[in-house]
């Protein structure tokens, strides 16, 4: 199983065709504490790229874009429940969805966990 | 100028310290071309209190207000009693005279209302939430269209031919111009079941009203749950917010969303406005809702306290991906609604919606004792509509001349309806038995 | 994803300091109060009703069926309860009430006792127009000052509040391409990254696109990224830009951007809600704007209420008057009229908004305002709101960090550059509280770094404005500083920080009865 990283902090790891999506360690850190969590149905479909989920602090909603094309096979219902899950376990417990993925080759495009560490830092 | 304190040597010694030399250098932005000499023509200078308040007496001299004689208008906004203390609460400087609650450490006066009147207003109708005002029930309505299309993703509402066409209008107007498809049914006293045929895959919501603009009460749980058949919402609208305390409220017909306006308690005619509108929903549609919601936390040393929240829905924070451009409320007006509702409680309501209903019966009896009248609303609150042989513009001038305002005819809010002989009159607890006899006394004369 | 960190922390971070404690939960005149459902009683009423007929009903079946189960409370427990929450909220009739871009200025009191003439209060929007003459004529008079004063042909009054006279306008800009038949193509608004979020807001309301245009380093409108956006027209709608604008700039390219969008053909909306700054001064109609909407709430003193209501009477130039909403009013010579349709003579129009004819209550007051002040006093209101925010600017410029160089119109802006480490701006405003003021307004506009917006008004005096500098540059120098204890504030004020981080996480929106264990736990 690996991890790949998007500029807009999202990140997905992948096992066999499955990828779980979440939003980075970074990212939760930069938002504050999240209030409440909106993430995909089990069905839908995005190409990357697209609004997918929605992750909302107090003072802010930002938009979760799809790392890469696939269908969504469920989406994390614990987190309406316990959005600070995010907070507390981003990389982890904190996911938002799991997709089945339509074309591999768009990982090829990501960054690795290194390369991301890097990327933040010229942020 | 009595509302200017700056002195002339007060605006000498601040150009001073800001180092300019006139004020006339904070406008060098201003094109030349666009800079006004001299004090606008047209217009008079200022005058003093006494002369403004001659002036503003003789305008409103000129007006017959709803207290000079029987009055009996309705449809949308009603002449109810309002106790002293309320007008004096919402004159409270505190109240009148603070701005909307963003910092709430210094603000708890007005959010523990707007949480006391967000219950209020939960419990009346039934609904599971309610937010903390909107401007009006007909920009409330408005709203709730296009907040049911945002829940299900589909793109159609249906108005039934009862919704105040005041209303509809405000909700066709918003729905047209997002691209939303608005199915007008036809005018119709009773027919508000029709709604119920017209619903079908691609339906947001169903939106009927009970008591409707004719003043017929219907149970809407038919419409409720033939729109919930279609995965739709049903919207359930009043005008009337005093009905609730004795008719079918819109959560015991299984509404999704309820809309209305709340003038009725707590606040005069004031001509049209400002009103309160009253928008409350289920709990699964909270975050879709417009406007400002008022929550419970506590503060840093434990003790409960309110806040707005939920504000990722509103323009403020979501710009343009917002739930409303709404942004201003009605918290004073929700402030006269929910002080006076704490007066009532809700046997007040109760019996205050009693003495409306007893009022309007016999209102109904008189005028039904007049031959060439015929009462067409079937069941009421307040308020019905009935027909004559004549035209019903004459017929309210005339007695008008004998000086009843005998409620509003059907073609000033539907001209093309062919309701020309039709009149809407309602009437309250401020209406008196004298009144009702004077009623029927100039119509039979009239007709 | 989109990232937007931009803002405040939403949980307390320190405890608050209101530590002594008292038995009874009062201090001083600091009264406890607690909820109407936990001091009320169902069998309570402070409405005493004469007893019903017991007729029979005419419901045909459609009652209620369960009660409201609300309580009631006497009219003295009522009045109290009120009086209590009271003495828990600032006002502008107790202090400077700084909130730049709300225009918190003194509300005349005459101007409430003539809204409470029954003349005016007590008579019904379907009244027969005959028996409302005096009302229809207020109306027109109104709008013949807000027509003069900004130099406009037309007005709409009926919209509610300043986002609802916006959507009048981008309205009347839709009917506007639907009548030249190019609504489905010009889609396009433009919209600076300063306007307030009613602006991108209200356009797609009314099924625009936003189109964000950039801040220059003088905080105005970015020039050459507008004539980039410009540059293909076909899609182009019009522009919404306030001005002055959220900086509490006037917008130097105000003419040129009316042109160039004019060229484009679209039209010209403008946010008139800091025409405080200019009302008297400059006329809205000499800059080349299409629509505008007016608060009455902020130019014209009439009350915020705690967040409403409102009034937006919306300006029109010649291109849009025709589309104007219904209802309106016209002078007939003998007698004044209410176009109530959009047909006949008002066939062009967009149709009706809202119910009614607008927010009389509101007319009056703005009227009895403008008659005291008179177009002498209303030049001498902006002028005099100008020179108090410089005298602010000026007076704290050395303390802390303008945003921009040079004068400011009628509200200065500061960012947080001043500060130290972990000193944030919401810190310098909770401080202020424990000063005895309202904050400023804090994060808004988005484009300076913690902002601050600081709106004094014209109706304060030099000694008040004094008071409040004093008080500010206090505070601002420990933030400079990095005095931690800024982080625990307000410690004087009825309570300290609330935490909206729970209140959004287990939203409790309304009271409910506590459980029946609970009870008896107790």
């Amino acid at each position: 199983m690996s991890t790949y990283y998007t500029e807009d902090h999202e990140w997905i790891a992948v096992d066999g065709d499955v990828g779980t999506v979440g939003i980075t360690k970074y990212a939760a850190e930069q938002l504050g504490d999240v209030v409440f969590v909106e993430v995909p149905e089990g069905g839908a479909t995005y190409a990357k790229g697209d609004d997918m989920a929605v992750v909302e602090s107090v003072k802010a909603a930002s938009d979760v874009y799809a790392p890469v094309t696939g269908d969504v096979i469920e989406g994390n219902g614990e987190l309406a429940d316990a959005p600070e899950t995010v907070n507390e376990d981003p990389e982890g417990k904190g996911w938002f969805c799991k997709l089945k993925l339509s074309s591999a080759c768009e990982l090829t495009g990501l960054m690795d966990a290194e390369a991301y560490k890097a990327y933040c830092k010229e942020l | 100028m009595r509302y200017l304190p700056l002195t002339p040597e007060d605006r000498a010694a601040m150009l001073n310290t800001i180092g300019a030399a006139s004020v006339d250098d904070f406008y060098e932005d201003v094109p030349q071309s666009a800079r006004l000499g001299t004090t606008i023509a047209g217009l008079p200078d200022h005058q003093g209190e006494l002369a403004v308040e001659r002036h503003m007496g003789r305008l409103a001299a000129k007006n017959r207000t709803a207290s000079d004689g029987p009055f009996f208008v309705g449809c949308g906004a009603y002449k109810h009693h309002v106790p002293a203390s309320v007008d004096m609460i919402i004159q409270r400087s505190e109240f009148l005279t603070t701005y909307t609650p963003y910092q709430p450490e210094i603000a708890q006066g007005t959010l523990q209302t707007l949480f006391e009147f967000q219950t209020q207003v939960a419990a009346m109708t039934a609904m599971d939430v309610a937010n903390a005002s909107m401007y009006d029930g007909s920009t409330s309505c408005a709203e709730a269209a296009v907040m049911a299309c945002r829940a299900t993703r589909r793109k159609k509402v249906v108005l039934s031919g009862g919704v105040h066409p005041h209303y509809a209008d405000a909700t066709r107007l918003l729905c047209e111009a997002q691209g939303i498809e608005v199915v007008q049914l036809p005018p119709a006293v009773d027919d508000e079941l029709a709604l119920i045929d017209f619903v079908d895959d691609e339906t947001a919501c169903l939106i009927g009203q009970s008591p409707n603009v004719f003043g017929t009460v219907t149970d809407l749980t038919p419409v409720a749950d033939a729109a919930h058949e279609k995965k739709a919402l049903m919207v359930s609208v009043f005008t009337e917010a005093v009905s609730l305390g004795l008719v079918t409220p819109p959560g015991e017909m299984g509404a999704d969303i309820a809309v209305g306006e709340g003038q009725s308690i707590g606040n005069a005619l004031n001509f049209g406005g400002p009103y309160v509108g009253l928008f409350a929903c289920t709990q699964k549609l909270v975050r879709q809702m417009p406007g400002r919601l008022c929550g419970e936390t506590v503060d840093a040393d434990g003790n409960r306290g309110f806040v707005l929240t939920l504000s990722t829905r509103e323009q403020h924070i979501r710009r343009e991906k917002a739930t409303s451009n709404i942004c201003t409320n009605s918290g004073l007006c929700a402030l006269a609604f929910t002080a006076h509702m704490t007066l009532l409680g809700g046997k007040g309501l109760r019996d205050l919606a009693v003495l409306n209903h007893e009022a309007a019966c016999d209102l109904a009896d008189a005028l039904d004792s007049i031959p060439d009248v015929e009462i067409l609303t079937p069941r009421f609150f307040n308020e019905f509509a009935f027909r004559t042989q004549m035209d019903a513009e004459a017929v309210l001038a005339m007695l008008e001349e004998r000086g009843v305002l005998g409620g509003v005819r059907a073609s000033r809010l539907l001209p093309d309806a062919g309701m020309g002989n039709v009149i809407i009159a309602a009437a309250t607890e401020c209406t008196t038995q004298e009144d009702i006899a004077a009623y029927a006394a100039a119509l039979k004369e009239v007709v | 994803m989109t990232m937007q960190r931009i803002g405040r922390p939403t949980a307390p971070i320190l405890g608050g300091g209101n530590a002594m404690e008292t038995r009874s939960g009062s201090r001083g005149l600091q009264q406890r109060e607690d909820l109407i459902f936990e001091i009320g009683s169902a069998d309570k009423t402070g409405v005493d009703l004469p007893a019903p007929a017991g007729r029979k009903d005419r419901l045909g079946g459609v009652a209620r069926k369960v009660d409201t189960g609300l309580p009631g409370l006497t009219e003295p427990e009522a009045v109290r309860h009120y009086m209590r929450l009271s003495q828990k909220n600032y006002a502008i009739d107790l202090g400077l009430f700084p909130l730049g871009s709300c225009t918190m200025k003194h509300n005349p009191r005459l101007n409430e006792k003539a809204a409470r003439i029954p003349g005016f209060a007590d008579i019904h929007p379907m009244q027969p127009q005959s028996t409302v003459q005096g009302a229809l004529e207020l109306i027109d008079e109104l709008a013949t000052w807000l027509t003069t004063l900004t130099g406009m042909p037309a007005v709409a009054m009926s919209p509610k509040a300043g986002a609802h006279g916006e959507l009048c306008g981008m309205l009347a800009i839709r009917e506007a391409l639907i009548a030249r038949g190019e609504a489905d193509t010009r889609k396009r608004v433009l919209v600076p990254a300063s306007a307030h979020g009613t602006n991108p807001a209200t356009a797609i309301q009314c099924g625009f696109v936003v189109d964000e245009i950039k801040a220059d380093a003088r905080g105005r409108v970015d020039m050459e990224d507008l004539r980039g956006k410009l540059e293909d027209t076909h899609d182009v709608a019009g522009i919404m830009l306030t001005n002055p604008n959220t900086c509490g700039l006037f917008e130097t390219d105000i003419r040129t951007i009316a042109d160039l969008i004019h060229d484009a053909g679209g039209y010209f909306y403008c946010d008139g809600a800091n025409f405080n700054a200019i009302v008297g001064r400059v006329r809205p109609g000499d800059l080349g704007v299409d629509a505008m909407h007016i608060n009455l709430h902020k130019t014209f003193s009439t009350p915020h209420g705690g967040g409403g209501p409102g009034s937006g009477p919306t300006v029109l130039s010649e291109a849009l008057a025709p589309y104007a909403p219904v209802p309106y009013v016209v002078n007939e010579g003998d007698g004044f009229r209410l176009i109530e349709e959009a047909e006949g003579e008002a066939a062009e129009s967009f149709g009706r908004m809202v119910a009614f004819h607008g927010q009389m209550g509101m007319f009056v007051r703005a009227l009895a305002y403008m008659l005291s002040h008179g177009a002498d006093g209303l030049k001498q209101v902006a002028e005099d709101a100008v020179l108090n925010a410089n005298y602010v600017q000026a007076r704290l410029k050395d303390v802390m960090t303008p945003a921009f160089d040079g004068y400011c119109m009628h509200e200065a802006l500061f960012s947080d550059a001043f500060t130290a480490d972990g000193i944030e701006t919401i810190d310098i405003a909770k401080a202020l509280i424990d000063e005895g003021y309202h904050p400023m307004t804090m994060y808004f506009p988005l484009v300076v770094h913690g902002a601050m917006l600081i709106e004094p008004t014209e109706t304060e005096s030099k000694q008040e404005l004094d008071r409040f500098c004093d008080a500010l540059i206090g505070i601002a120098e420990r933030a400079a500083e990095g005095d931690e204890s800024l982080k625990g504030a307000p410690y004087l004020a009825p309570h300290s920080r609330l935490d909206e981080t729970q209140a959004a996480r287990k939203p409790i929106l309304k009271w409910t009865p506590p459980a029946p264990a609970a009870i008896a736990a107790e």
